[in-house]
């Protein structure tokens, strides 16, 4: 990295669940430079306490994904030029979830959501069964393929507008995990994805406003699978009446 | 907020207003055209089961789709739960449905 004289002036949110301000930080910039690199220098060279989350710095692992002059970013994979407001950034803690302290929210409640989904694989055999055979042009195993790459970084569910108005809803993360578990010709259960997405927090509650999809660093698209579990939950209740 | 069942009636009494609101659109037009007092227009309606079934369904299915809106609504807004928001969806159906009613058969007289 080549170093400038110039600084960036960061805000980064300090506190707890309770109470917080925002801090600022002068940083030095560089030709290449993520917001995770920017955090990072803060927490090394101004600040020991500062408290943020990351773990492989590589887009992998859906650790560091935080606010980024209001919006939903995984850090490690965003460069500070493309967000630079002239020369400043404010960084905050993920919307929708408790913040621990300063940068670190609480991912519970995001991951309780999975569960409630039944985001869990139902198996239709042991180990002692042969493997089954699933054709990779499959029209149900395409659509399970569209979402397989999601790193559970919780980004949808902070850019998600109804999560942050109706906090039972299980949000898009979950919901496309059950979307993709649902077309998985290896799930065993498929009523019991519909029974739990059918529910009071359930898909039915998305106004289909696509933030989860426009957000998504992994660019997929958690709106087509909600709309997905509507109708296949819509003809479940036209033949049986749930 | 939203379970499936209120979702599907929703969704469903949207579907059944769809028709019966260009329905409603056309008529009114097509009434005004010639001239029609609202006296002319009333001995057409009174003692008509059709009218009084069309403006009876709809009625039931604006009832039905504006208490589930505004249950969404005040839910995301407000955060009301539970007993209180249940007591407003129907409150505000029932509202709809007997205020609906009253015009109704005030039109048709039945």
């Amino acid at each position: 990295m080549t170093q400038t004289s110039k600084t960036l002036e960061v805000s980064v949110w300090r506190g707890d669940a309770a109470t917080g301000n925002y801090e600022t930080f002068d940083v030095p910039a560089h030709d290449n430079q993520t917001i995770l690199d920017v955090v990072s220098w803060i927490q090394q060279n101004s600040d020991a306490t500062l408290s943020y989350r990351f773990a492989c710095r590589v887009g992998m692992c859906g650790s560091c994904a935080m606010m980024v002059n209001g919006k939903p970013r995984w850090t490690c994979r965003t460069h500070v030029k493309k967000v630079l407001d002239g020369n400043k950034v404010t960084v905050a803690p993920l919307r929708n979830l408790p913040v621990i302290k300063d940068l670190a929210v609480d991912m519970d409640p995001f991951f309780d959501k999975w569960v409630k989904a039944e985001g869990r694989h139902h198996p239709t055999g042991t180990r002692h069964d042969p493997m089954p055979e699933i054709k990779p042009d499959d029209p149900a195993r395409a659509e399970a393929n569209k979402a397989i790459e999601c790193i559970n970084c919780s980004v949808c569910y902070a850019s998600c507008d109804t999560v942050a108005g109706n906090p039972d809803y299980l949000g898009p993360a979950a919901l496309q995990r059950a979307w993709t578990l649902y077309n998985d010709a290896k799930d065993a259960d498929k009523q019991s994805i519909l029974d739990a997405v059918a529910g009071t927090g359930g898909c039915h509650n998305c106004h289909s406003q696509g933030s989860c999809t426009l957000y998504c660093p992994n660019e997929l698209d958690p709106l087509s699978a909600i709309l997905g579990l509507k109708r296949a939950s819509a003809k479940s209740f036209f033949k049986g009446g749930r | 907020m939203l379970n499936i069942q209120l979702y599907m009636a929703q969704r469903l009494s949207a579907m059944l207003m769809a028709p019966l609101v260009l329905g409603h659109l056309a008529v009114m037009i097509y009434a005004i055209q010639g001239g029609l007092s609202a006296e002319e227009i009333l001995t057409r309606t009174r003692g008509s089961a059709a009218w009084f079934l069309y403006y009876g369904l709809f009625v039931a299915a604006a009832s039905v789709h504006g208490a589930v809106g505004l249950r969404v609504i005040v839910h995301e807004m407000t955060g009301l739960r539970g007993w209180g928001l249940w007591s407003l969806t129907w409150g505000f159906g029932l509202i709809l449905m007997f205020l609906g009613a009253r015009a109704v058969m005030a039109v048709t007289g039945l």
